[in-house]
Parts: structure tokens; sequence; C-alpha cells
């Protein structure tokens, strides 16, 4: 087997096994009651996690870019209460926009 | 639950498909720019499905950078895929094996639409949102792997802008209380002082530990 197949197997099995973790083993059945309170915050810890890594994120650094200025966009899209799609069309094309002038 | 709700999954991650298959297509050239056949990357992507994972395990091998060090990024990048499982868990029903095909639509952004603002996770969200977004990225692997050079590059349309956006978007009614503002603030900031420090993946799965702040005695 060469290195890629090696690599998308093991990987490829890897992944599987982290997403079916809970659904296989805990499936169905609801989570113990101490634990409920923390498993509510872990959508909103990891959702900033993510938006910070995704608009700041380089390779083990920071890097400040046009993305911030999408992000931006969105932030005053979400403030005038528009909709997802409305925000995540403002943030990649405002991002497009000052790529195409820098 | 209402009838609707597949639709309603698919719908809310339309616009996120566009930007999926974007970067499914870059995945693809980067694939065979790495050394990696087209098929290769094709089952990558079918099986794995996590672009984060898959653009690090590919770089590595294409730099040469062997293959245990390839698994480690990606499974690293992925760990996050624990917790959320975990968090997830509760609404996935039926037998073992539709529960693990199922789990499979798991991704950052399938799961992130498929939270209602009440807390609670609704299975036909996830597995309608998680049906759109599956063809968009294993489709723009295979056209990326095999049209290659002649597609644009997706941050040149801004596409990697579309990602914060969505997760900011799902975040903002997610922090009504003051609790999960706090969750939210610490999380960003765990995962802001460790990205120049740590591997990609680290930051998220740090970030997760923010939780904790919600520990009530048993």
């Amino acid at each position: 087997m060469s290195d890629t197949w090696i690599v998308i197997v093991v990987v490829g099995a890897l992944t599987i096994a982290l997403k079916a973790v809970g659904p296989v083993l805990l499936g169905g059945r609801p989570l113990p009651q101490h634990l409920t309170g923390i498993v509510i915050l872990l959508a909103p810890a990891l959702l900033a996690a993510l938006v910070v890594t995704q608009v700041l994120g380089g390779d083990e650094e920071i890097v400040l870019d046009a993305r911030l200025v999408g992000l931006g966009a969105a932030v005053v899209a979400l403030l005038l209460r528009a909709p997802l799609l409305v925000v995540v069309i403002a943030a990649a094309a405002s991002t497009a926009v000052v790529r195409l002038f820098t | 639950m209402s009838p609707g709700r597949y639709r309603d999954g698919a719908r809310k991650v339309a616009p996120i498909g566009i930007a999926a298959f974007a970067f499914g297509a870059s995945f693809g050239v980067l694939a065979r720019a790495s050394g990696i056949q087209s098929v290769e990357a094709i089952v990558m992507s079918a099986t794995t499905f996590a672009g984060s994972a898959q653009f690090a395990a590919s770089s590595i091998l294409g730099a040469g950078g062997g293959v245990l060090s390839a698994i480690v990024a990606a499974t690293l990048l992925n760990a996050r895929y624990a917790p959320i499982s975990v968090s997830m868990a509760p609404v996935f029903t039926g037998g073992v094996v539709r529960r693990l095909l199922e789990s499979q639509l798991i991704v950052d952004e399938t799961w992130a639409v498929s939270r209602r603002t009440d807390g609670a996770f609704d299975r036909r969200l996830l597995v309608g949102a998680g049906l759109v977004l599956y063809p968009c990225w294993v489709g723009g692997t295979a056209v990326g792997a095999i049209a290659g050079d002649a597609l644009a590059d997706p941050a040149d349309l801004g596409l990697d802008a579309a990602f914060p956006a969505l997760f900011l978007a799902l975040l903002v009614p997610q922090v009504r209380s003051r609790q999960a503002l706090a969750a939210a603030v610490l999380g960003g900031m765990i995962a802001l002082v460790l990205l120049p420090f740590t591997p990609a993946g680290v930051p998220i799965v740090a970030a997760s530990a923010a939780c904790l702040i919600g520990w009530r005695k048993p």
C-alpha cells in the first residue's frame, strides 16, 4: 500500500470513529443531568473559536487580511438583521472586492 | 417534529454548499499538486469528509512530511468531533448502523445549522444539511482533481470569508444567556491565544474547555 493510501485509510477510519462516538455509544439517550450544563455551552465556545481561527488563522500565526473586512461586513449585515444567505454573501463579496484592489 | 425539517436543513446550509464545492475543488487541485492521484483525493473526501484535516494531510504528504505526521495533524484537527458528536448524541435514534451512517454527516457547518435556538439539536436539520454538503464536497473534489488548474482560486472569490461569517451568524442567537456569552468569549480568547503557538486544530479543541464553566455538581 502506498503512503497516500495508508494516510487515507487511517485518517478516514479515525474520523469516522470520532464522529460516531457520541451517536453510536450514547445515541437516543439523554445526557446525564450534570453534563447538560456543560454540553449546552460547547456550541457557543466552539463557534467562537471557529470564527477566530477561520478569520485570523494562518500557519501557526495570526494573519490579518481581507477576511477581516468580510467579517466586518457580516457584523453589519447581522446588525441590520439580514438573513443568513445575505450575511454569508456580504462577507464573501466584500473580501473578494478588497482582494481585487489590493 | 414537523416533516419539513430535512428541507429546512438543506436550505440553511445551501449558501455554504457553494463555498464547500469551491473548496472541495481546491482540495482536488492541491491534492494533485501534492502528488496524490485523483481517485485517492476523491476517496479521501468521501471517507474523511472534513476539509481542514484533508488539506493538512495532503500538504504534509506533498511536502514529504511523512505518513505519521500527516495522520497526527489530521487527527488533531478532527479531535473536536468527539465532543461535538457527544453533544448531538441524544437526537440520534434507530439502529447502530443508521446512527453510524447519519453521524458521518456531522461537520462543523451541519452541526452548527442543526442547533436550534432552544439549545437542542435537530436530527432532520443535520441530515438535510449533510445531504447537501456531502455531494458538494465530494463532487467539488472530483472536479478539482480532474479539471485541475483551470479553476479560479476560491480565495479570489472571498469564499474563505464565508465560513467565519456563517459561524458568527450562527453564534449570535446562541449567546442570549450571560453564561453562553461568557463561554463564547472565553472560547474565542483561548483560540486566539493558542493560534500563534500551536498546530492547527489545537486552538479549537482547547477552546471547547470553555464549556466547563457550565459544570454543576452531580
